[in-house]
């Protein structure tokens, strides 16, 4: 098997007294699309920021690319944000930024690239999200939610990472540009063959591109593995999650197979 | 557990990751020409065209390679899709015929290929006249805040009109909350501020009025500066910039988080909740913050002319009242309530004009105070001359 690019070993996260995460386990491994599901509050976008280094675990350690994520510091930090891009919930764009300045400037911290070439991955980026050179000179508030999620995708894939963070990717966007969304992402991962970890409650996104699911409840990792083999499990958050109405709507009666060939 | 298998081979080897961090450019050219033939080797992703130099070194290269007749990708390292932009460039976006490229490789010039980006357009010629268009903009937008800052000032007289004619259904706990945050909590500020500035105008004027053997008159000259004129206007500096700012950023980020649009559709009126409590809270604080200002700054006077002068504090606080007059603390309340009311406004104002992004939060902000304070000035100068006409 594999070594997995990202270890997350016996991790305690609280916030004083409110424990979020108790001795949790997780592995993930290159090229897979890893989604990460659990009710409000179980601490699912906690757990990204772990990984990412924005907050300190209470106990445990958080490994990217085998090393702890805190023993990165300095330019090798600064190397190891160049491997990977993250997709926030509401997009985080520099307000201050028109749309090119806030996708050049990953590459342009880079330095030493010069301007025509990041004028052209900049470009090509917006293209991939179906935008256009005039979209590029908009102020970001100027934008409609989906195009916030589009350049804030073509950001992280500024500097094409080997590892995606995406937290609710198609929250907030109707049901055709999420599917298209979904769509983009599918088609890029194929193509670029990065890692993706997202945090997602949208049953269609689950169907239509994970291949693994980690459900996040009681403070850990309650299971791991493929789609069929989460939904066999008996739980009562996996049954009123992946077996209530709004499941049996999105994977048809309990046959999220079919539905995965349908859609990749 | 079994993994799945990526559906196209990937774009960069898995051998050694770790190398990605350290480059592997330091050995030969990596571009090399052979017989017409261009073979590529090495690593060509964005950590190893960061090194400085770099591009243009590989830049060169390919030019002179430019006529090749065949590409060879096949010893490439690591090639991601900055680096393939940097090729795509030099094979005017299209993938030259006899090139070896490995799967993945062909799949990532495929995406650049279904992407075609336009050249860099002429850039527009820079309008010459471009500083006679400013100044016009600037006077409109002059005019525009002129014309807004009318309607808001009338919005509030409506408003105070409504609450004199309704006084229970007022805000009150809203005015009481701003009274203890605007004026309560700047009393340390004013009272540092106001102890010290009369410790060195007393000190400063003692020295001079000594050499004349005219200590005496410094009650008289430390009474009317501060009453009349410095303790109004450090206690509004003070304030706007701590209370104005304030209201200004917390507006602002009212707008920003869509906060007033939500009050708007609930029906609550922006001038009622938002503009109303604050100026009144101000209106109330300030004339009180004032008069708190003039003690302190009087008792510093007196300390400083006790140790400057050996003037008694006793006789100093018993010569006060003939010497200042209950005239200037007329003068000192309407400033006060004048100051009050200004910057609360103006702080409003330029909250309310605030654009959901970050940049317009911090320009509003500091518009707000600059304007706060000038205007102050411009204001204790109005009053100085309207007092002298009248003979007070």
């Amino acid at each position: 098997m594999e070594n997995p690019i990202i270890e997350v070993d016996n991790l305690t996260t609280a916030f004083g007294t409110h424990v979020v995460h108790q001795d949790l386990n997780l592995k993930i491994y290159p090229k897979e699309i890893l989604a990460l599901v659990g009710g409000s509050g179980a601490g699912k976008t906690t757990l990204l920021r772990q990984i990412l280094g924005l907050d300190r675990p209470r106990a445990g350690v958080v490994r990217v690319f085998g090393r702890p994520v805190h023993d990165y510091v300095g330019t090798e930090r600064i190397a190891l944000t160049n491997r990977w891009g993250m997709l926030f919930q509401a997009g985080a764009l520099f307000s201050a930024l028109p749309v090119f300045d806030n996708i050049a400037l990953p590459l342009r911290e880079v330095h030493n690239l010069p301007e025509d070439l990041i004028r052209e991955v900049v470009l090509m980026r917006l293209s991939w999200m179906g935008m256009s050179e005039r979209d590029a000179a908009l102020m970001p508030s100027d934008l409609s939610g989906g195009m916030v999620k589009r350049v804030a995708l073509a950001r992280a894939l500024a500097l094409d990472p080997e590892l995606l963070f995406l937290d609710e990717p198609t929250a907030g966007l109707d049901p055709q540009r999420s599917d298209e969304f979904v769509e983009l992402i599918h088609a890029l991962h194929r193509e670029l063959g990065f890692t993706v970890v997202m945090v997602t409650h949208d049953l269609d996104t689950i169907a239509a591109l994970s291949t693994r699911v980690a459900v996040l409840a009681e403070k850990k990792v309650l299971v791991e593995g493929t789609l069929e083999e989460v939904m066999k499990v008996k739980h009562p958050f996996l049954d009123a999650f992946f077996h209530g109405e709004r499941a049996v709507r999105a994977f048809g009666v309990n046959n999220p197979k079919e539905q995965n060939h349908g859609k990749s | 557990m079994a993994l799945p298998s990526p559906p196209v081979a990937p774009v960069t080897p898995d051998a050694p990751r770790a190398s990605r961090l350290i480059s592997t450019a330091v050995n030969a050219s990596p571009v090399s020409l052979e017989r017409g033939r261009c073979v590529l080797t090495g690593n060509w992703n964005v950590q190893a065209l960061a090194i400085k130099g770099e591009v243009r070194r590989r830049r060169e290269s390919l030019s002179a390679a430019k006529g090749a007749d065949a590409w060879d990708l096949s010893n490439v390292g690591l090639l991601d899709a900055v680096g393939a932009q940097l090729l795509w460039q030099y094979w005017e976006q299209k993938i030259p015929p006899g090139t070896e490229l490995t799967p993945g490789q062909q799949a990532l010039f495929e995406i650049l290929a279904n992407h075609p980006i336009k050249p860099a357009s002429e850039k527009a010629p820079t309008d010459r006249l471009a500083w006679v268009v400013a100044i016009g903009t600037g006077l409109f937008v002059l005019a525009e805040h002129g014309q807004k800052f009318l309607g808001l000032l009338g919005g509030f007289v409506l408003d105070f009109a409504k609450l004199l004619r309704h006084p229970f259904r007022g805000p009150w706990r809203e005015i009481s909350a701003q009274v203890y945050r605007v004026g309560t909590q700047a009393l340390g500020i004013t009272a540092l501020v106001g102890f010290l500035i009369g410790v060195v105008l007393s000190y400063l004027s003692a020295q001079q009025l000594a050499m004349f053997g005219a200590g005496q008159f410094i009650v008289k000259l430390l009474g009317i500066a501060t009453v009349r004129e410095l303790g109004p206007v450090l206690a509004a500096i003070l304030v706007a910039g701590r209370s104005g700012s304030s209201i200004t950023a917390q507006i602002g980020v009212m707008r920003v988080t869509q906060e007033l649009d939500a009050m708007q559709v609930m029906g609550i009126s922006h001038g009622q909740r938002l503009i109303l409590p604050r100026v009144i809270a101000l209106a109330i604080a300030m004339p009180l913050l004032v008069l708190w200002t003039d003690a302190l700054a009087l008792l510093g006077g007196m300390i400083a002319a006790k140790f400057e002068l050996d003037l008694s504090m006793h006789w100093f606080f018993g010569q006060l009242p003939d010497a200042v007059g209950i005239t200037n603390y007329k003068i000192t309340l309407i400033k006060g309530v004048t100051f009050g009311v200004w910057i609360a406004l103006i702080a409003c104002h330029f909250g309310l004009r605030i654009e959901p992004n970050t940049e317009s939060l911090g320009r509003g902000t500091t518009a707000s105070v600059v304007t706060a304070i000038t205007g102050v000035i411009l204001i204790d100068a109005l009053y100085a001359i309207l007092f002298n006409e009248m003979g007070i």
